[in-house]
């Protein structure tokens, strides 16, 4: 047989072609439960990780639902909304929905962690960058305001700049700030050019030198965020007083 | 009925060759040394830059690369006289194209850390340059056999070179191999320190360089003229 002949090679692509897309087709459809809760394992050991709980993907289930004590979903006015057609806050992905979702749309998942009278309370962030999306947890003391401890990741941002939001030196630079002035105004926590002295300064952290663009965007991020939460917080605030 | 006779008589003429013969050695021991797809050829070095921060990646790599290269090799070999020539290159390409994306989902399925790691590099396994170079030297012209034996010698190359490299970065680099700490926190206390430029891309280029010259003072045939 010629294999060369026009006829020849258009079936023999055609015939590869179909056979490859539906084996890789059907390896794809059996893996994916398991990369599935891959993620959700991974997305467990992050929200932990914001209240320095290190976990492995294996006893990440196990440590969650035991400090994990409840989850709500607030709308985007600051109401809490129960969960719909079964998605709960843990199903939502916030950078999906902040890529897919008007603001008005969005739904805000909280995590409330408890370790005997300890509480704190998680929200998940999601915003942009320099090159894409960047997103993290931001968890709070019990009196929802300030900072107790904060995880960061990214895409694509530049390695050694934007990048270094991933790295705890970075992150533990919010400890202790706090989002609302001695007034109980929300005035959010500022991500400022890096090398600024922000020494006892509550509102603001030190950004990273040459990632200006992506420190901002965590700022940006902590801001938008947290203005929807702001309602929930003062309103339970007041309840427990 | 005839035909058939013939056919076999023809087959039963041709001796047979031993399957680890002289020659099927060479295709499994050449490639380690002598002919070395890294060292001596010179391909694949993007990845042995990026991957080779830590031993456990390298080796994950490196059974990647060589599931990879078998699949491709035999693939390739059973249907190299199916192949029309002129599309051969876009079908090797769709062969390994879709070897690496079975690895990559098997690593997101089971390995989900290390595939985090490896990240890009899984699917760069396509444009390495290694198999593909196998597939059009070797593969397209020799039986599944010797192709597959040729698979493991160059995929068996280039991992040991990639484990290497990462043994000595990962050792002076973070003080640790496979991720357990190796250098006694007594010698850190003693003001020993990790050389931080061990984890950065241009130690594994220079220790890729002092492996050539190791192998080159030993090996003296490898040595050019000019």
């Amino acid at each position: 047989m010629d294999v060369n002949k026009n006829s020849y090679t258009f079936a023999f692509s055609a015939i590869l072609v179909i056979v490859v897309a539906g084996s890789l087709a059907f390896v794809s459809e059996s893996l994916k439960p398991m990369q599935k809760e891959n993620v959700r394992l991974e997305k467990m050991q992050n929200i932990l990780a914001s209240v320095k709980v290190e976990s492995t993907p294996e006893e990440a289930k196990e440590k969650f639902d035991k400090y994990i004590v409840d989850q709500k979903m607030l709308n985007a006015s600051g109401d809490v909304v129960a969960a719909k057609d079964g998605l709960g806050p843990f199903d939502i992905d916030v950078v999906k929905q902040y890529k897919t979702e008007k603001a008005e749309n969005r739904l805000y998942p909280l995590f409330i962690f408890e370790d005997g009278s300890n509480r704190k309370f998680i929200v998940p962030l999601a915003g942009k960058g320099l090159w894409g999306p960047i997103w993290g947890y931001v968890a709070f003391e019990d009196d929802m305001q300030t900072v107790y401890g904060s995880t960061f990741d990214h895409k694509t941002e530049t390695p050694g700049l934007g990048a270094e939001i991933k790295e705890t030196w970075f992150q533990e630079r919010f400890i202790g700030k706090s989002i609302f002035d001695s007034q109980g105004e929300f005035v959010s926590i500022e991500v400022v050019k890096g090398g600024t002295d922000v020494e006892g300064d509550a509102h603001r952290v030190d950004g990273i030198s040459g990632g200006t663009i992506t420190s901002k965007g965590v700022g940006e991020m902590i801001e938008r965020t947290l203005k929807v939460y702001v309602p929930y917080f003062k309103g339970t605030q007041q309840a427990s007083l | 009925m005839s035909e058939t006779a013939e056919a076999t008589q023809e087959v039963a003429k041709e001796p047979k060759e031993p399957l680890f013969s002289a020659k099927n050695k060479r295709l499994l021991s050449d490639p380690m040394n002598d002919d070395n797809p890294i060292t001596i050829q010179v391909l694949g070095i993007c990845s042995a830059l990026a991957i080779t921060v830590q031993v456990k990646q390298s080796f994950v790599m490196a059974l990647s690369v060589l599931f990879v290269m078998i699949g491709a090799n035999l693939i390739v070999s059973w249907m190299r006289n199916l192949i029309p020539s002129r599309v051969r290159i876009i079908v090797q390409l769709v062969i390994v194209a879709s070897l690496v994306i079975l690895v990559d989902q098997v690593l997101k399925a089971f390995l989900y850390d290390v595939s985090k790691q490896l990240s890009v590099f899984v699917g760069l396994i396509i444009t390495n340059c290694i198999i593909m170079g196998r597939l059009e030297a070797f593969a397209l012209g020799n039986k599944a056999w010797p192709s597959f034996l040729d698979a493991i010698g160059n995929a068996a190359g280039y991992g040991w070179i990639l484990i290497a490299v990462a043994i000595v970065r990962e050792v002076f680099g973070s003080g640790t191999f496979w991720g357990f700490q190796i250098i006694p926190d007594a010698f850190y206390d003693l003001g020993y320190a990790d050389n931080g430029l061990m984890i950065l891309p241009p130690m594994a280029l220079i220790t890729v360089g002092i492996i050539i010259w190791v192998q080159r003072a030993k090996n003296t045939k490898l040595i050019e003229e000019n």
